[in-house]
């Protein structure tokens, strides 16, 4: 807490001063590892991979004798063994990861769009009109995040099996299409921070509630869409359960899936291998979070406030 | 048609009717991909249904089949440990962090970024990312261990260390649980610590005495919200372990999937699915009722 005065904090020892910065690096060493092991693993040969240690980069022999990392051959030799191991995962005989690239954008792409269309219109209804059943409808939608999504797993399954969904991205991103309980509340929450003057002016214009939920809602909501569209992007690119049970030709998998299916296949793990696809697999969202870390970290830090 | 006309035409319409027109989406999707998959699993709980045949009502039996199946028991037991673990270490380390972050050292922006990365992850590429830093041979952290003369355990193949790496790879995850808990230490008022600094209270008397008190509505939310995610956890046992070392690691959801998709009993995996829902809402109630008699307990004095 940012309650400590100057004075006190003047008054810390040297050694407290510095054990505060100490353990946040710590902490964010032990969080980033895994990530950072991935890419190092990714880059180096299967022997050297699987030799262990603490070496970050792969180590280049020339002539019998180690490259140092001051000489250009040695890089040029780390791009030669990094390439190959990413030639292997993407012209592996066990997945196709360019198709599941494509297969997981054509998924994100229809559920993102979908989420924010009918998340917004939800949220209008629930906003902006007011009618008998609003609350109920609002305290049913809060109470559906506390369903396990695991529970609906076989249940859905035979839905989805009655309706011939299985084996196609159907139940992938129709859902998506009829709203989605986190985002109707993130939504329903920013519509109500904008202020009813701007809309009741409006009605006594003749504006109907399309019209003022198109011209003067949707343009202030930007922020909101757009967080709905990074959390229903993440969301549907980090799916699996789903994929796993209603998918069953390879050349339909979603990256998660692929990825399973790639590691399962092998009798041994080839651990460079398995570490580059992941990287393939975490690229975009990855990108993405950097591009976006606020919008993310405010989009959760909101779900906590309960009104 | 006049403009003038146009608002009496819309106040016409019934604001129910326009209500229900507006959320009709979310409406149907209730319906459809919630109510009725729940209510076919309801049915389909009474049946022995291999998905090629059709179902056979078979009444309870499929409940009697819990009561005297072991392995039922064992993952009911073994999520219940990992929900605890997983749950208990979560709020220490989450709320800790959330503190840490909250001092505002420089760069502190940056760390909070970096325990939040993970929990975009997709949770196949953390499994296979963690996967291999418990590598028994290999891994990093058997590796850095040896460095400091420890011999490490064989992570993911020995029974008592599986379920702690599984836990593990969801600690990782507590990202958006510290960033909840840093929202909420930013709205304590100052006036709190300023009174208790008059009063010379310790930093960790002010944490127990101001912080937790205020807080303590966040915290019985992310610790509802994290039963509910630690009872339904899936993939990272499933893609480490397989659910072994001789079932150690055997979950509540990995069992209720290698039944209905493996063993072809989707009758007994959606009574089992019930019975999932059922201990989710009991741990939930429970985590409420204790909760709100602690919120309570700050009111009143």
């Amino acid at each position: 807490m940012s309650s400590l005065s100057a004075s006190s904090r003047s008054r810390r020892a040297w050694w407290q001063r510095l054990a505060l910065p100490a353990v946040l690096i710590l902490i964010s060493l032990v969080f980033i590892a895994p990530i950072a092991w991935m890419g190092a693993t990714s880059i180096k040969p299967e022997s050297q991979a699987l030799e262990g240690g603490l070496r970050p980069l792969p180590r280049i022999e020339r002539d019998g004798g180690g490259l140092g990392v001051t000489q250009p051959d040695y890089w040029r030799g780390v791009a030669a063994s990094a390439g190959a191991t990413y030639r292997d995962v993407l012209t592996s005989p066990f997945a196709d990861f360019v198709a599941y690239l494509r297969n997981s954008l054509i998924v994100a792409a229809l559920s993102v769009v979908g989420m924010v269309v009918s998340c917004s219109v939800v949220a209008y209804g629930l906003s902006r009109i007011r009618w008998q059943g609003r609350g109920v409808l609002f305290l049913i939608t809060l109470a559906t995040m506390m369903i396990p999504a695991t529970v609906l797993m076989a249940p859905q399954f035979i839905l989805f099996k009655h309706l011939g969904w299985i084996g196609t991205y159907r139940p992938l991103w129709v859902p998506a299409w009829l709203g989605g309980a986190f985002g109707i509340f993130l939504m329903r929450q920013f519509f109500l921070g904008i202020p009813r003057e701007l809309d009741e002016a409006a009605r006594l214009d003749g504006c109907s509630h399309p019209r003022i939920f198109v011209s003067i809602i949707l343009p202030l909501a930007r922020p909101a869409l757009a967080v709905v569209a990074l959390f229903q992007f993440t969301a549907s690119w980090n799916d699996f359960v789903l994929p796993l049970i209603v998918l069953n030709h390879e050349h339909e998998y979603t990256l998660g899936v692929g990825l399973y299916m790639f590691v399962s296949k092998h009798g041994s793990t080839p651990w460079n291998q398995v570490m580059a696809a992941s990287v393939l697999a975490i690229l975009p969202v990855l990108v993405l979070f950097l591009l976006t870390q606020r919008a993310f970290v405010e989009g959760i830090a909101t779900r906590g406030l309960k009104d | 048609m006049t403009s003038a006309d146009r608002p009496i035409r819309v106040r016409r319409v019934h604001p129910w009717l326009l209500g229900v027109a507006w959320t009709s989406p979310w409406l149907v999707g209730l319906v459809v991909f919630l109510a009725v998959p729940v209510l076919l699993s309801l049915i389909y709980g009474f049946t022995e249904y291999s998905l090629i045949e059709p179902p056979i009502p078979v009444g309870a039996a499929n409940y009697r089949e819990m009561l005297g199946d072991g392995l039922f028991w064992r993952v009911l037991a073994n999520t219940l440990l990992y929900t605890v673990l997983a749950v208990g270490i979560g709020t220490v380390l989450s709320l800790g962090i959330a503190v840490a972050l909250e001092q505002r050292v420089p760069g502190s922006d940056l760390v909070r970024a970096v325990v939040f990365l993970p929990t975009v992850v997709p949770v196949v590429a953390a499994s296979l990312a963690w996967a291999w830093m418990f590598s028994a041979e290999s891994g990093l952290i058997n590796t850095l261990l040896a460095h400091v003369g420890i011999r490490g355990p064989d992570w993911l193949g020995d029974g008592r260390w599986a379920m702690l790496s599984v836990v593990i790879v969801g600690l990782w995850g507590i990202g958006s649980q510290v960033v909840i808990y840093a929202a909420a230490l930013r709205d304590v008022p100052r006036q709190l610590y300023d009174a208790a600094a008059i009063d010379g209270a310790t930093p960790i008397g002010r944490f127990f005495r101001i912080t937790l008190p205020q807080i303590s509505p966040t915290v019985l939310f992310n610790v509802v919200m994290s039963i509910i995610w630690s009872i339904q956890v899936f993939a990272a046992p499933l893609i480490m372990t397989k659910g072994g070392p001789d079932n150690a690691t055997l979950v509540y959801s990995l069992y209720v999937y290698r039944n209905a998709f493996e063993y072809g009993r989707m009758g007994y995996a959606s009574a089992l699915a019930w019975v999932q829902f059922l201990v989710a809402l009991i741990l939930t109630g429970m985590a409420l009722w204790l909760g709100r008699r602690l919120v309570h307990y700050r009111g009143a004095s």
